[in-house]
This record gives structure tokens, C-alpha cells and sequence, in this order.
């Protein structure tokens, strides 16, 4: 705890950005455009991630961007296509698009998987719930961190 | 700068956004078997309604009041354009009120009858059969002063974020419609084809039924069946689909 808090210090004197601090959530420091700390202790699972991603009603992710999963038909266009994401993006720069995009583009139309702020109308199920866990976000981030090889020329 | 950016926004706040010319249906997206299924009234299931809504038309109440058609006659001269200017605006209880409302209304102060619960396939056949005489006809919403407040309100839901996701109505419908949201192609959220035969559903659906399953979609809490608020989207969406052209039962995906 107390290391921590130092580094959070120390972090806080060079981050252009404020700590995300929400009631009853994981905090998170924000570094240049990135989250470079883990949210858990454990390391995240990629095979459980890439399973999270393909859902449809967990990840959602598919409604919106394609990806390489070839078994997955319908596919959405609303969004970049993540083939190749974890080599254009580092883990911490991942972890901050999922935990709340808002801090980078307020008007982005991805949801914050990790935040609660600024939200109307929740449905009662939803209510006082992040979309991911915190082991979910990094089971996800770690998929995603696979993911470095860009499109086949040919492929689309 | 900051003030040329501010002007602009202004402007864009009362601009429409979706200019007339470039208004569709969600007709035009579908599958030609699909679109060949709500051309052929032999094939549209929703036909069914309007022909139950029909022989609602022209049956007394238990009550032993007089039919609709004792009132209002032969639906097809007297119902035609009707449901093209609704909601409208409702003198008496000094509210806006849709078609389904106006059922109601009627069977309570003409036929000494009880309201029709939403969804009831009665109330959904009596709106169908008057929805159907409009077919064709230009969404004509009223020109009517009184009904601008709750349109505005309808406009600011449709374009306020909500939900656990975060998103608006005017994100998918406005900005992204044409683009595929999964395995579903966005529409542009016209509301002309309701009440309208839903393969998904396996039944006929009013408007507020649709409205409900995008809410819930976007994780947000649904409104009660016949809340303000789902009145006040009605209208905001029939000035936005004015001129499409009423299709009502509709078939979709
Ligand atoms: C409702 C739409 C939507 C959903 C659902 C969604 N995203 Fe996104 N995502 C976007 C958009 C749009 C962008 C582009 C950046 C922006 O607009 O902020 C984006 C950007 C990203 C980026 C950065 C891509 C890059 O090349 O810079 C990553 C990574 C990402 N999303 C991953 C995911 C994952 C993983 C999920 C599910 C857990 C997901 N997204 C769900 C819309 C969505
Ligand atoms: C994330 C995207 C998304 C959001 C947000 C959304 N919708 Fe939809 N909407 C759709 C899709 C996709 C369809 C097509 C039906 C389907 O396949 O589910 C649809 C269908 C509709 C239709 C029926 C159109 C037709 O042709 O019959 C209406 C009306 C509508 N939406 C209104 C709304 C309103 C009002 C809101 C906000 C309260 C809203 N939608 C929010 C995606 C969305």
C-alpha cells in the first residue's frame, strides 16, 4: 500500500491527466494516454479475454469493431478493426480505451467498461455495476495484447 | 475562433439532422424477401391485425354503446390521413396524445367501455386497421404550436446519452445509421411503419415496444407504456420522418 502511494505520487507530479477516483471502484492513474498499472493482482487470462471480446452480450465489442475471429459472422463497422491493436497500442494504452475512453475523446460512442461517472438512466439491472470487472478488463487487455499481427492485404 | 465555434454549434442545434431528401425507411435496408413479404398482403402477418382491428371497427361494445363504425362510419374515408398526423394534440386533457391514447379516449367517453391494456392484441389491432388507412400518405405531423415544448423534449431524450453503455438514440440513428451495429444493419429510427409485424418479436409491436427494446438495449431503464416521455420521442420522431411516406403494419427483421 504504502509503495504504491508513492509511486501515485510520484506519478501525480508528471500525469497530465487527473486520477480516476470513483466510489466503490479500483482507482486508476492515468500516465500520458495510458493506464500502465494492472487493476488486479493477478495477471490477466487471454484466452478468458478473447472470450469476453467475442460475446456479444459481455464484451459487446463485436457490435461494434471487427477483429480476426474467423468463426464470428456479422461483424460490426462502427469502429476501428482491432486486428493488429496490440501492436499499434502498449497494455496500459489498451487499459485506458477500455476502462473510460471519455478522457481521451468526451465524445467517443465506445462505452467506459471500468466507470460509473456521468451515467443516466441506468437500467435497475445495470445499476451501481462497471460493464467489465476489474480481472475482466485485464483478461481482456491481455487478449488484446496478442493481437499484433495487422490484416493480410487480401483479407479485406 | 472560439466565437465562430460557437455560432456553429448554435446552428447545428436547430439544423435537422437528417435533412428531408435524405430520409429512408428502414424498408429500404432489408432483405428483398423480407421487403416482398410486407408488399404482399396475402404474406404480411400483419395484415391479420388489421383484419381483427376490422371486425373491431364494426362490433358494438359489451357496454352496448355504439361501434366505432356507429361514430365514425366507413374507416377507409374517414380514418384516411388520420394516423399520418399523429400524436397530436389532446384539448381535454390539454397533453399530447397518440393514436393508441385516442383508442382508448374513444372507448371510454363514446363506448362506456374499459381502456385496452398496451400491447393488448386488440388495442394493437384497432390501431393497425386505422394505421392501414393511411398507408402511402406523407407523415404530416400537426402544425401545431402547443405540441413544439414536448417535441423538443422528445428531441433532447433522443439525442441525451443514457444507459449503462453510455449512448444516445441519435448516435446509432443519426450518425451511424446505414453502418452495421453487429449482426443488425442501423436504420434510421423512422417511426412509419407501426404497429408493424416484428420476425424477431413472432407478433405485432407498437412504436413504444420498439422504443423499449432500444432502451433496454442500450442498458437504460424503459419508461411505463404511455409515459410522457415515450409520447414526446413519438412526436420528435414523426416531424423527423415527415415526408416519409406511412407503411403501416410493416414487417421487419
Ligand atoms: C458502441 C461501440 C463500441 C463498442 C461496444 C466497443 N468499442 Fe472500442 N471503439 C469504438 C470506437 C468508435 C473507437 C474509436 C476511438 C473513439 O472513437 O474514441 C474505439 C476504439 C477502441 C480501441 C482503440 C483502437 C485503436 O486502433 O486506436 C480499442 C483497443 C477498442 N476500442 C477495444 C474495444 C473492446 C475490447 C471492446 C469490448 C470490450 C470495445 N472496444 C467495444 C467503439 C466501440
Ligand atoms: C446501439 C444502437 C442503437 C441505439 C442507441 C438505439 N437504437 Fe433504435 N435501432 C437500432 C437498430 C440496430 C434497429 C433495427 C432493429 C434491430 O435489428 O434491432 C433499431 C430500430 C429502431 C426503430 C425502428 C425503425 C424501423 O424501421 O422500424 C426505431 C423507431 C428506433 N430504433 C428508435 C430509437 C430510439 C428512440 C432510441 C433511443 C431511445 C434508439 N432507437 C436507440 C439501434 C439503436
Amino acid at each position: 500500500m504504502r509503495r504504491s502511494r508513492v509511486a501515485a505520487l510520484l506519478v501525480l507530479a508528471l500525469m497530465t491527466l487527473p486520477a480516476l477516483a470513483e466510489e466503490g471502484l479500483v482507482p486508476t492513474t492515468i500516465v500520458g494516454d495510458a493506464i500502465p498499472e494492472s487493476l488486479t493482482s493477478a495477471p490477466g487470462d487471454p484466452a478468458r479475454g478473447r472470450a469476453i471480446v467475442s460475446d456479444r452480450a459481455r464484451g459487446l465489442c463485436l457490435l461494434c469493431h471487427a477483429g480476426p475471429f474467423p468463426e464470428e459472422r456479422f461483424q460490426g463497422n462502427l469502429a476501428p478493426d482491432l486486428t493488429g491493436v496490440g501492436g499499434r497500442l502498449s497494455p496500459g494504452q489498451l487499459r485506458l480505451r477500455l476502462v473510460d475512453g471519455r478522457v481521451l475523446n468526451p465524445e467517443t460512442i465506445m462505452p467506459s467498461y471500468y466507470s460509473l461517472a456521468g451515467l443516466a438512466r441506468v437500467g435497475r439491472a445495470w445499476q451501481g455495476r462497471t460493464i467489465l470487472s476489474t480481472s475482466e478488463i485485464e483478461d481482456v487487455v491481455a487478449f488484446l495484447a496478442t493481437l499484433r499481427e495487422e490484416a493480410s492485404g487480401e483479407s479485406r | 475562433m472560439a466565437l465562430i465555434g460557437l455560432l456553429l454549434s448554435h446552428t447545428l442545434a436547430g439544423a435537422e439532422p437528417i435533412p428531408q431528401a435524405e430520409r429512408r425507411s428502414g424498408f429500404d435496408q432489408m432483405s428483398p424477401e423480407i421487403q416482398a413479404m410486407q408488399r404482399d398482403d396475402g404474406a404480411n402477418p400483419g395484415m391479420l391485425a388489421v383484419a381483427d382491428g376490422e371486425d373491431l371497427w364494426t362490433k358494438a361494445p359489451p357496454s352496448g354503446g355504439p361501434a366505432c363504425a356507429g361514430c365514425h362510419g366507413v374507416a377507409s374515408s374517414t380514418m384516411r390521413g388520420v394516423a399520418a398526423r399523429y400524436p397530436a394534440w389532446d384539448a381535454r386533457t390539454d397533453k399530447p396524445i397518440d393514436l393508441q391514447g385516442r383508442v382508448n379516449v374513444c372507448r371510454r367517453e363514446h363506448q362506456g367501455a374499459e381502456p385496452l391494456a398496451y400491447e393488448s392484441p386488440d388495442l394493437l389491432a384497432l390501431t393497425a386497421f386505422v394505421a392501414a388507412q393511411s398507408r402511402g400518405l406523407p407523415m404530416a405531423p400537426p402544425d401545431d404550436a402547443r405540441l413544439d415544448p414536448a417535441r423538443a423534449e422528445g428531441r433532447a431524450l433522443f439525442e441525451a446519452r443514457q444507459g449503462q453503455l453510455g449512448l444516445s438514440c441519435a448516435v446509432c440513428h443519426d450518425d451511424h445509421w446505414g453502418r452495421r451495429l453487429g449482426a443488425a444493419v442501423i436504420p434510421q429510427g423512422q417511426p412509419t411503419g407501426y404497429p408493424l409485424y416484428r420476425l424477431e418479436w413472432q407478433s405485432v409491436g407498437s412504436l413504444q415496444r420498439r422504443l423499449r427494446n432500444c432502451l433496454s438495449g442500450m442498458r437504460a431503464e424503459p419508461f411505463t407504456y404511455g409515459a410522457p416521455e415515450y409520447l414526446a420521442l413519438e412526436l420528435y420522431l414523426a416531424t423527423r420522418a415527415a415526408p416519409l411516406p406511412l407503411e403501416s403494419p410493416a414487417v421487419r427483421p
